[in-house]
């Protein structure tokens, strides 16, 4: 099937913004798609801005997926930083979908996936620094969880083999 | 987006361009002998005069009588018809019929639709890692209510040819009939419609250099079938329709043509393809051949690159002008990948990475060595952005 996408959205494909893994980072976001079976795994530096609130100093991505899903990875790393927490975490759909000019009706799901791993990746920050975690971002995190088992689960051989080569490079 | 104005079309699976004296000879039949081949006078007579001669050389490709060459307008409308109008023409002798799980969306859907709204029950046969059907497993099929056993004659996904032969005899044994789509073989490899034991066949124009919306269903003569479209006596009752002159002109020029030269292309498009496959799998780690690696077409390229997603190895080709195509749910309008993959075994995710190269007329070595060059970088690049690595 043909998919036309935006010069926008071809721009993020063949220059993707923000690529690559954060060592120590202090949030990791990994999140999958059942149905198409895309990968996102988002990461996460938090420091602080002039009137000491915490933000998203860094941020990176590392993406198992189409021209779309990594579209809309690079996008959302690019409206992420630089970001408080509260407004990172207000980034929705309909903004990804229109930073890249519009996404094909079959692909909308892949900005969905971004946004999870965003609100994945505070809440992992949130989380292993005791800190409060709203009702909504919670409950957000427990409906990625179910389906994040199944994805691993049918992933499992190839991030067997990723832990494997780190623990050789570690 | 395109960086370079260099083109290399590796996509003949799906479409062809038209052969030059292919489209010469269908040229007049668009304008100035443009009659209807039902008509009474003169123009009309010529148009049924070329369509018979059409008819006879398609005929003589596969060993039949030009009777039993059906027109249609699609591979996919022979298949329906095939299906369908075998099926319930001989309802009354059973409802059960026999199909591959790996057969072209057109045959799966014909015989969905038969089991939802005819009553008839389908064995859908599974295929070893190849792709391969075991003609035991279809005698071990068939039953008293079986009427019909419809096997592709090559996979279009991963090009594995089937044992089609042994497959009809197998049928004609238990008095079944076997219908096969040759659909990515006909003009490619020889057909004897006889000594393969075929009672029906499928073949399209647009696969062989031929134009878009030309395809026949061959018919042994005496075969029970009937027609799914109704309102005419075209095509001997089984397809009215207004003939469709000038595309089965085009389609017959287009199978002469290919027969002739079946023997030296098949052995040039082999051998590079050969080189092809043999370069990628040396070049790039974690890949694999999809489909037989010697009962398979000669055009055909089928692997799979585990990490990366295949909508994304498209489109980065395409950036360098190479058209290819992938089994990727990603790039599927169900988001379900191939089920021509999955039914070779490969997991979902293997399924993801598959990439599809087929070779025709055009292709030179030239441009495998473009593609040999091009591919490993953009499978590296998209490994560097894959949370899983090597």
């Amino acid at each position: 099937m043909a998919i036309p996408y935006s010069t926008k959205v071809m721009q993020h494909f063949l220059h993707p913004k923000n690529l690559g893994k954060i060592k120590n980072a202090d949030g990791i976001g990994k999140v999958g798609n059942l149905r198409c079976g895309d990968v996102m795994w988002l990461y996460i530096k938090v420091g602080k801005n002039k009137s000491s609130k915490e933000i998203i100093k860094d941020i990176k991505f590392e993406t198992f997926g189409c021209v779309a899903a990594l579209a809309t990875s690079s996008v959302i790393t690019e409206l992420a930083k630089g970001k408080t927490l509260d407004q990172a975490l207000k980034i929705n759909r309909s903004k990804i979908v229109k930073n890249l000019g519009g996404l094909p009706l079959i692909k909308i799901h892949c900005s969905v996936l971004a946004v999870d791993a965003l609100e994945e990746a505070v809440y992992d920050y949130l989380k292993k620094n005791k800190k409060e975690i709203s009702p909504d971002l919670q409950k957000k995190h427990e409906i990625i969880l179910k389906s994040k088992e199944v994805i691993e689960d049918r992933y499992h051989d190839w991030t067997d083999l990723e832990e494997k080569l780190h623990q050789k490079n570690d | 987006m395109s960086k370079s104005k260099k083109t290399v079309y590796l996509d003949y699976a799906a479409t062809t361009p038209v052969h030059p004296q292919a489209l010469r000879a269908m040229l007049p039949y668009f304008s100035t002998q443009f009659g209807n081949s039902m008509s009474l006078y003169n123009m009309g007579r010529e148009a049924r005069s070329v369509l018979e001669k059409s008819r006879q050389q398609i005929a003589k490709i596969i060993s039949v009588k030009p009777s039993g060459i059906i027109f249609t307008g699609s591979a996919t409308e022979s298949n329906n018809l095939a299906i369908k109008g075998v099926a319930l023409a001989n309802k009354d002798r059973g409802r059960h019929i026999i199909i591959s799980s790996i057969e072209h969306p057109c045959i799966m859907q014909s015989a969905d639709f038969l089991e939802k709204h005819a009553g008839f029950t389908v064995t859908r046969l599974k295929v070893d890692k190849f792709g391969l059907i075991n003609p035991n497993d279809v005698a071990k099929a068939i039953t008293k209510q079986t009427t019909l056993v419809s096997i592709m004659h090559a996979s279009n996904e991963i090009g594995t040819i089937e044992p089609i032969s042994k497959i009809g005899k197998i049928c004609h044994d238990k008095d079944v009939l076997f219908h096969t789509d040759a659909s990515q073989t006909f003009g490619k490899l020889p057909i004897n419609a006889n000594r393969m034991e075929v009672d029906l066949l499928t073949a399209s124009s647009h696969k062989i250099y031929g134009p878009k919306g030309a395809a026949f269903l061959y018919v042994r003569p005496g075969t029970k079938i009937q027609p799914i479209l109704h309102g005419g006596s075209h095509e001997f009752g089984l397809r009215p329709s207004t003939v469709n002159i000038p595309a089965i002109v085009g389609f017959a020029k287009a199978a002469t043509i290919c027969a002739k030269q079946m023997a030296i292309e098949g052995t040039r498009l082999a051998s590079l393809r050969d080189k092809l496959v043999k370069d990628i799998l040396t070049k790039i780690p974690h890949s694999r051949l999809n489909g037989h690696p010697k009962l398979r077409l000669a055009n055909n390229a089928n692997i799979s690159f585990d990490f990366v997603e295949g909508e994304s190895i498209i489109l980065s080709l395409d950036v360098l002008g190479i058209a290819a195509s992938t089994g990727s749910a990603c790039s599927s309008d169900k988001l379900e990948p191939s089920h021509v993959l999955l039914a070779i075994g490969l997991r979902h995710e293997q399924a993801h990475g598959s990439l599809r190269l087929t070779l025709g007329r055009q292709t030179k070595k030239e441009d495998i060595d473009y593609v040999l060059k091009a591919l490993p970088k953009i499978i590296k690049n998209l490994r560097a952005i894959s949370p899983f690595k090597i």
